[in-house]
């Protein structure tokens, strides 16, 4: 039973972590009001760009920072087409998206069935061989640990800090923020940008550790997994780490439920998952006046300075 | 999980489909041009990857005289059907479709174009125009089977499947029936991964056996994912469709691998001596059209016992699903003595005794 917990905690951990980072980078986005529903074509692009990087030069920080540099560079196109020139946000997430799949695959078509280095799990001298704690706290890869710091700190900066203030305010007035001074178009640039870059690491994560390979595809719907939970955890960052751990403990459980032969049809315990995390979600979240409360009022909504 | 080619595949089929007023002209002199498509990338290092590997064998034996197309991720739906017509449209005279869901579109196109052979893997409709081939998978599973009845500590060995079709099954029994013969009490699990080729789930699935006590993998699905999984808690596994040694360093204990050469240059053969006719093809160890890459990682002394079983295997000695073979309910299906023929196993829905686990 012991043993049971601690590989459904290891799996949960590793499941989560692409999802954390790249819910985490959209969560900023949304908060300034820009829907970008790219975030499975960032991923791809951070996969095949972090696997290609860590096989060619064999350095896996170069790998990390090409991962984030190729998400960066496709939401930076994303925010010149939505912000600057002012297209559908809707629209442009989805091309990004079909964008995403169909550039990633005709990079990575080199790059199939070959290996690279993968991330090193850390080992901490006593900590890492403690009983129980040792496996389900200290034994992770870094990025694991990276995303949960990166969603404190993302959650402390939008709650505590005066930026983070003026950030919410951009997504929830955008006129009454421009009249006040903020640059708001700029703030949105730079919002988008941190999102691309999570969703790199994202990528990077699950070619680079979860599953060390490149394989067209390989993200598998997790970007639109990332993008439903900001949304069903109503915009509160708390509830995005338990959406997604929610989302890794189902996925496991229903792999393992298969194993010890519950007769269940396989089809049914792989849409578990999805429909588990979604009514746990809404239940969590029909409370309307605190969804209003956290949805920024402008999302999706373009801005032009009007002087 | 196959539309995610979608837009390579417009592409393929936009530029043949600009090809059809070329054959028109095409003169008796001309090469004989024989298309393939494909279920995955040419570089799945799998399934596909093999498929390939034999096309340019058949390029390689016969040089000028043949001109190859293909055409990889192609769904399993009813765009297989328009890329089968864009190839008979354009000339090609000779067309293997290497998946078994494209089963029906291979029927309807082969209607639509009388005068092209179709050549159909896994598949079991035949027709005029149609030929069918496959390997006897199971075969190489048996022989898994008995290593892994031997290296196995805790006797339970964990099944990656995709889909519970008839080949996975007969897969997963001759797995267990080669395991029993070492040692009877073995046992297997199995967890379907509800897809051929889905790298993170066919590692969860693994991680998932793997925690239920499983201690040798195995894996019925086309990524290598299955075997690093294995790799990253020291646990041994087996390859699937190609040697995958390189991906995880002393971990593959073997690999079944899939040699579609053979037929594909003999098919092509029979073309262009004017004699091919529709057939139905189900090569084992002696056709030379299923390998085993080296036993490695294991004792040599159960490596030599592994060579002997495949040769046992190769001369017919040992025909795997010999009977007395009881299913999960202890009911007797092959008596003692009787193996089973090819009408009965193809069409198998059961498990043997042994197995854990339903077929959903």
């Amino acid at each position: 039973m012991i043993e049971l917990l601690v590989n459904l905690i290891v799996s949960v951990m590793a499941a989560a972590t692409p999802l954390l980072l790249a819910a985490t980078g959209e969560l900023i986005v949304e908060k300034v009001a820009v829907l970008n529903l790219g975030v499975e074509g960032m991923m791809l692009m951070g996969a095949i760009a972090g696997f290609a990087v860590a096989h060619e030069t064999g350095q896996l920080w170069l790998a990390l920072l090409a991962a984030i540099a190729a998400g960066m560079t496709l939401s930076f196109l994303f925010a010149v087409l939505t912000l600057t020139l002012q297209a559908n946000q809707t629209a442009t997430g989805l091309a990004l998206t079909i964008f995403g799949r169909g550039f990633s695959a005709l990079v990575g078509a080199g790059y199939v069935g070959i290996a690279a280095p993968t991330l090193p799990k850390i080992h901490l001298p006593v900590l890492s061989d403690l009983p129980f704690f040792g496996a389900t706290l200290f034994s992770y890869d870094p990025l694991i640990y990276l995303a949960l710091i990166l969603l404190a700190a993302t959650a402390y900066f939008l709650t505590r800090t005066h930026a983070g203030l003026i950030l919410r305010a951009v997504g929830d007035q955008h006129d009454a923020a421009h009249v006040l001074g903020y640059r708001v178009i700029r703030i949105r640039y730079l919002a988008v940008l941190f999102g691309g870059a999570m969703a790199g690491l994202a990528g990077a994560y699950m070619s680079l550790s979860y599953t060390p390979l490149w394989a067209q595809d390989m993200i598998a719907g997790r970007g639109w997994v990332a993008l439903a939970l900001v949304t069903f955890a109503a915009w509160r960052p708390f509830w995005l780490l338990i959406g997604a751990w929610l989302f890794g403990g189902i996925m496991y459980l229903s792999l393992y439920v298969q194993g010890l032969g519950v007769p269940v049809p396989s089809a049914m315990l792989s849409a578990l998952p999805y429909v588990g995390t979604v009514v746990v979600l809404v239940l969590i979240s029909r409370d309307h006046r605190r969804i209003r409360l956290h949805r920024p009022a402008m999302l999706g909504r373009p801005f032009q300075a009007t002087n | 999980m196959h539309r995610r080619s979608f837009n390579r595949l417009l592409g393929a089929g936009a530029t043949l489909a600009a090809m059809p007023g070329l054959s028109r002209q095409a003169l008796a002199a001309d090469p004989l041009k024989v298309g393939f498509i494909y279920l995955g990338p040419v570089g799945d290092f799998g399934w596909t990857y093999q498929h390939d590997a034999a096309r340019k064998a058949a390029v390689e034996k016969f040089g000028d005289a043949i001109k190859t197309t293909y055409v990889e991720n192609v769904p399993e739906g009813p765009d297989s059907e328009k890329v089968l017509a864009d190839l008979a449209s354009s000339g090609h005279k000779l067309i293997f479709a290497t998946s078994f869901g494209y089963m029906n579109y291979v029927l309807k196109a082969a209607k639509r174009f009388p005068n092209v052979y179709f050549e159909h893997a896994t598949g079991y409709k035949r027709d005029a125009n149609i030929s069918t081939y496959n390997i006897r998978f199971y075969q190489a599973r048996y022989v898994q089977g008995i290593i892994a009845g031997a290296l196995s500590k805790t006797g339970t060995a964990g099944y990656v499947g995709s889909i519970p079709v008839p080949e996975v099954i007969q897969g997963m029994n001759a797995f267990m029936l080669g395991m029993q013969s070492v040692n009877p009490k073995a046992k297997l699990k199995f967890i379907m991964a509800n897809s051929w080729y889905d790298p993170p789930k066919e590692g969860d699935a693994a991680k998932a056996l793997m925690d239920q006590g499983c201690d040798i993998i195995t894996q019925h699905t086309d990524s290598p994912a299955p075997l690093q999984a294995a790799a990253s808690r020291g646990i041994k596994a087996f390859g699937q469709s190609t040697d995958m040694a390189k991906f995880a360093t002393g971990t593959q204990l073997s690999a079944s691998v899939d040699v579609w050469g053979p037929y594909y240059i003999k098919r092509i053969g029979d073309v262009l001596a004017g004699k091919w006719t529709s057939t139905d093809t189900w090569g084992g160890f002696d056709s030379g059209m299923l390998g085993m890459s080296p036993f490695a990682n294991m004792p040599p002394a159960l490596a030599n016992q592994a060579t002997a079983a495949v040769e046992a295997i190769k001369s017919g000695k040992n025909k795997v699903f010999t009977g007395p073979i009881s299913d999960q309910t202890g009911a007797v299906k092959v008596a003692a003595g009787v193996s089973m023929d090819d009408g009965a196993l193809s069409g198998m829905q059961w498990l043997v005794q042994g197995i854990e686990g339903k077929l959903g």
